[in-house]
């Protein structure tokens, strides 16, 4: 039998949970200390800073960002970062007109992961969304504008 | 007194012997004043109409003074209006195709020529040509904005103009408004469509598939079917739906919570190859309700398709535009608004590919097409519930009133006039909608009228506090949306409306930068941190408390019994001179 999409999603979504509460269990305190300062930037490159110690990454194009053009609802805006380089070890999401620019950090264990995530995240106005990649030791970029609007008059 | 058909086929008659018709607009035929009589070209012909608007009836419908075209799109298609339209594709003043497709000598030729669309003489039309080509090798597509326009698809939800077509043979549909009624009723009156609606590009959002809402395809998310193959006496088509990809931006998301839009132009490229490599069919083509910027836009990124067949922008294109992408050329059309235009498009194909085309745009004159008996007993039967209501006079008009052009039209001034007087207010707002018909000096105004430039299922009114920067904002938030320098950031309407307030415009600049000098109609200049008593309608976000727009408008009409518009308040543009010819 072929899982439905649905069922799928539920499937990956359950083990997703576990993962993540896991992780915050095992790691509160190491969390505590790099959140703090990466969460208080008030830019990107700040936020890079504490995050890697860095804030020189390469533009790549062997990310991609997948986002519509314009966001239907600000509030839950979906994001899907696709990576192709090899031995991804994080993903992290920043929207540069956010008060608080860094959104997320994803963290891949193992090397061997495909570097693939798929989130929601929130906009007050049009601005660039920027995922920085860390993958064999090295720091890479890719932006993308997304328009938050207005609705309304549309004929 | 407009013409009779008689006297319309001696005007063509003279026309055509003089070399006034154009081939572009009407096809090359030697003797025949018939501007209905075309040439059988290829093997397969598609017929195509878009945004009627729910118009059953003929009408009037001025086109665009204003259409501004900016940057590299200047001067090009569809932004050509009046004498530069004439002159870009060969037509002589003063001709039926003028009168069709142009504002010039607006009320003059409405009156000679008389009105245009009506579905019951569209469905002659379709027939004669379905039937002079071989039925069994013809298409019917409808590019949505079916279903919503008048007072009866208001009140029947749509179904008016379901039945209507259904009963004209319409075979795969797209849409747009068709989503401004609540969810459950789309999907009801698509069940009683008897043709294919299409949509790659609608989605069922994820968190909606999860709680177990319905879609078309479960592992794809796609809400309705994203193509349909037909095979026409041999040659195989394949057409792609595309919707409006911003509907739950421009109209309230609340009725179609589950269901997410956008281009999705990597989808639209994956879906092309898919086909290609799995159907293998002749010939790809996309009915689209983009806007026909963003279909030029995607007909230069995305290869493998025959034609766009698009709508939205209500934009009556004699020819199509011919594009070149990186594998070859898409051509791209866009078929106006309102039942006024049907497109023509054939195709020849010789070994497998399309080799040549031929595409009229014919604009459906009501006096020169006998209406459809079928179609007319339709209309009358879904019209006779309703029709001392619609029939109701309420004023009468002594000047020409409109509204479709980038700025204000007359008859959203009127709107406008009667939300300011009714409510009270120093502003009001009035959506740039592309649809809503033309009346004739001296013509009655009905409900009907007043209901054919309103009718949304979110018609309510508001009136609020708004500071001076909040209206500046708001205002270049939807001029961003009309003048963005990226089509795929553009929404396809027109400028808000203003009545009372007057301000300088600079399309050309960025967002923020456009918009300046803010005056209310006794000339002081809005503060930014006053407060301004604003009025309007058709808000998106949430449902406004105050009565439905019609109502409004209908006890001003009552109240004031003839309309004479003492002002326009049109801005001051600045940066576009380019662009036209007269703006008055």
């Amino acid at each position: 039998m072929i899982t439905s999409r649905r069922n799928f999603l539920k499937n990956t979504l359950s083990s997703a949970i576990v993962l993540i509460t896991s992780t915050a269990i095992l790691s509160q305190r190491v969390l505590a200390d790099w959140s703090k300062m990466a969460f208080t930037a008030k830019n990107t490159e700040e936020a890079l800073m504490a995050l890697f110690n860095d804030s020189d990454a390469t533009v790549s194009d062997k990310i991609t960002i997948v986002s519509p053009e314009i966001a239907e609802n600000g509030k839950v805006v979906p994001v899907e970062v696709k990576v192709d380089l090899p031995r991804v070890e994080s993903i992290t999401l920043f929207s540069e007109k956010n008060p608080v620019p860094l959104l997320a950090q994803f963290n891949f264990t193992g090397g061997r992961a495909k570097g693939w995530i798929k989130t929601r995240i929130k906009m007050a106005e049009t601005g660039k969304v920027i995922a920085v990649v860390k993958a064999d030791s090295k720091l890479y970029q890719a932006s993308r504008e997304i328009k938050v609007t207005v609705g309304g008059c549309g004929g | 007194m407009s013409m009779s058909r008689r006297q319309f086929l001696q005007v063509m008659a003279i026309a055509s012997a003089n070399g006034l018709l154009p081939q572009s607009v009407f096809a090359q035929r030697q003797q025949s004043a018939d501007p209905y009589e075309i040439p059988n070209f290829g093997q397969i012909r598609l017929l195509h109409f878009t945004d009627c608007h729910a118009q059953l009836l003929p009408l009037y419908y001025r086109e665009p003074q204003v259409n501004l075209g900016l940057n590299d799109r200047q001067g090009k298609v569809p932004h050509l209006v009046g004498h530069a339209f004439l002159k870009h594709f060969n037509i002589q003043m003063n001709t039926p195709a003028a009168y069709a497709f142009t504002h010039l000598n607006y009320v003059k030729a409405a009156q000679k020529y008389g009105k245009v669309g009506g579905f019951a003489h569209l469905a002659t039309l379709i027939k004669r040509l379905r039937e002079t080509y071989g039925r069994e090798k013809t298409l019917l597509l409808d590019g949505g904005d079916t279903w919503q326009g008048s007072g009866t698809a208001y009140w029947t939800r749509g179904q008016d103009m379901v039945g209507a077509c259904n009963q004209l043979g319409v075979d795969i549909m797209t849409g747009h408004w068709e989503f401004t009624y609540p969810a459950a009723e789309v999907l009801a009156n698509l069940k009683q469509f008897q043709g294919e609606f299409l949509a790659q590009n609608v989605k069922v959002k994820e968190e909606a598939l999860f709680v177990g809402a319905a879609a078309f395809n479960e592992l794809t998310g796609h809400a309705f079917k994203p193509y349909a193959i037909r095979d026409l006496s041999g040659v195989r088509v394949a057409v792609i739906g595309q919707a409006f990809p911003y509907t739950p931006i421009a109209n309230p998301a609340r009725f179609i919570p589950d269901w997410t839009f956008g281009i999705q132009e990597t989808e639209m490229q994956q879906l092309v190859n898919q086909i290609r490599h799995q159907e293998k069919p002749n010939i790809v083509i996309v009915i689209s309700h983009n806007g026909m910027d963003v279909d030029l836009k995607m007909a230069s990124r995305v290869t493998g398709i025959d034609a766009i067949l698009g709508g939205h922008t209500h934009d009556g294109v004699p020819q199509p535009t011919t594009v070149k992408n990186r594998d070859g050329v898409t051509l791209v059309s866009n078929a106006g608004s309102n039942g006024k235009f049907l497109g023509v498009l054939d195709f020849a194909v010789n070994k497998g590919k399309v080799t040549a085309y031929q595409y009229h745009l014919l604009p459906i004159f009501s006096n020169l097409l006998a209406p459809d008996e079928e179609m007319q007993t339709y209309i009358d039967k879904v019209r006779a519930p309703y029709l001392a209501k619609l029939n109701e006079k309420l004023a009468v008009t002594e000047q020409l009133l409109y509204r479709r052009g980038n700025f204000n039209g007359t008859f959203d001034q009127l709107i406008c006039n009667a939300l300011r007087e009714q409510n009270d207010a120093q502003i009001a707002l009035s959506p740039g909608f592309r649809w809503g018909t033309t009346l004739l000096p001296g013509q009655p105004i009905t409900l009907e009228a007043v209901l054919n430039q309103t009718c949304i299922t979110y018609p309510e009114t508001y009136v609020r506090n708004l500071s001076g920067q909040a209206i500046k904002t708001l205002l270049e938030a939807v001029g961003d949306n009309l003048f963005n320098n990226d089509p795929y950031l553009q929404q396809g309407g027109d400028m808000v409306r203003t009545g009372g307030l007057n301000y300088v415009c600079e399309p050309t600049q960025a967002i923020h930068k456009r918009i300046s000098n803010l005056t209310l109609d006794d000339g002081t200049a809005l503060d930014m941190n006053k407060q301004y008593k604003v009025t309007g309608w058709a808000t998106v976000a949430n449902q406004s408390s105050g009565k439905p727009i019609w109502e409004v408008v209908v006890d001003y009409l009552r109240a004031h019994q003839t309309v004479k518009l003492d002002k326009i308040n049109l801005p001051q543009l600045i940066g576009v001179e380019a662009n036209f010819e007269a703006y008055t």
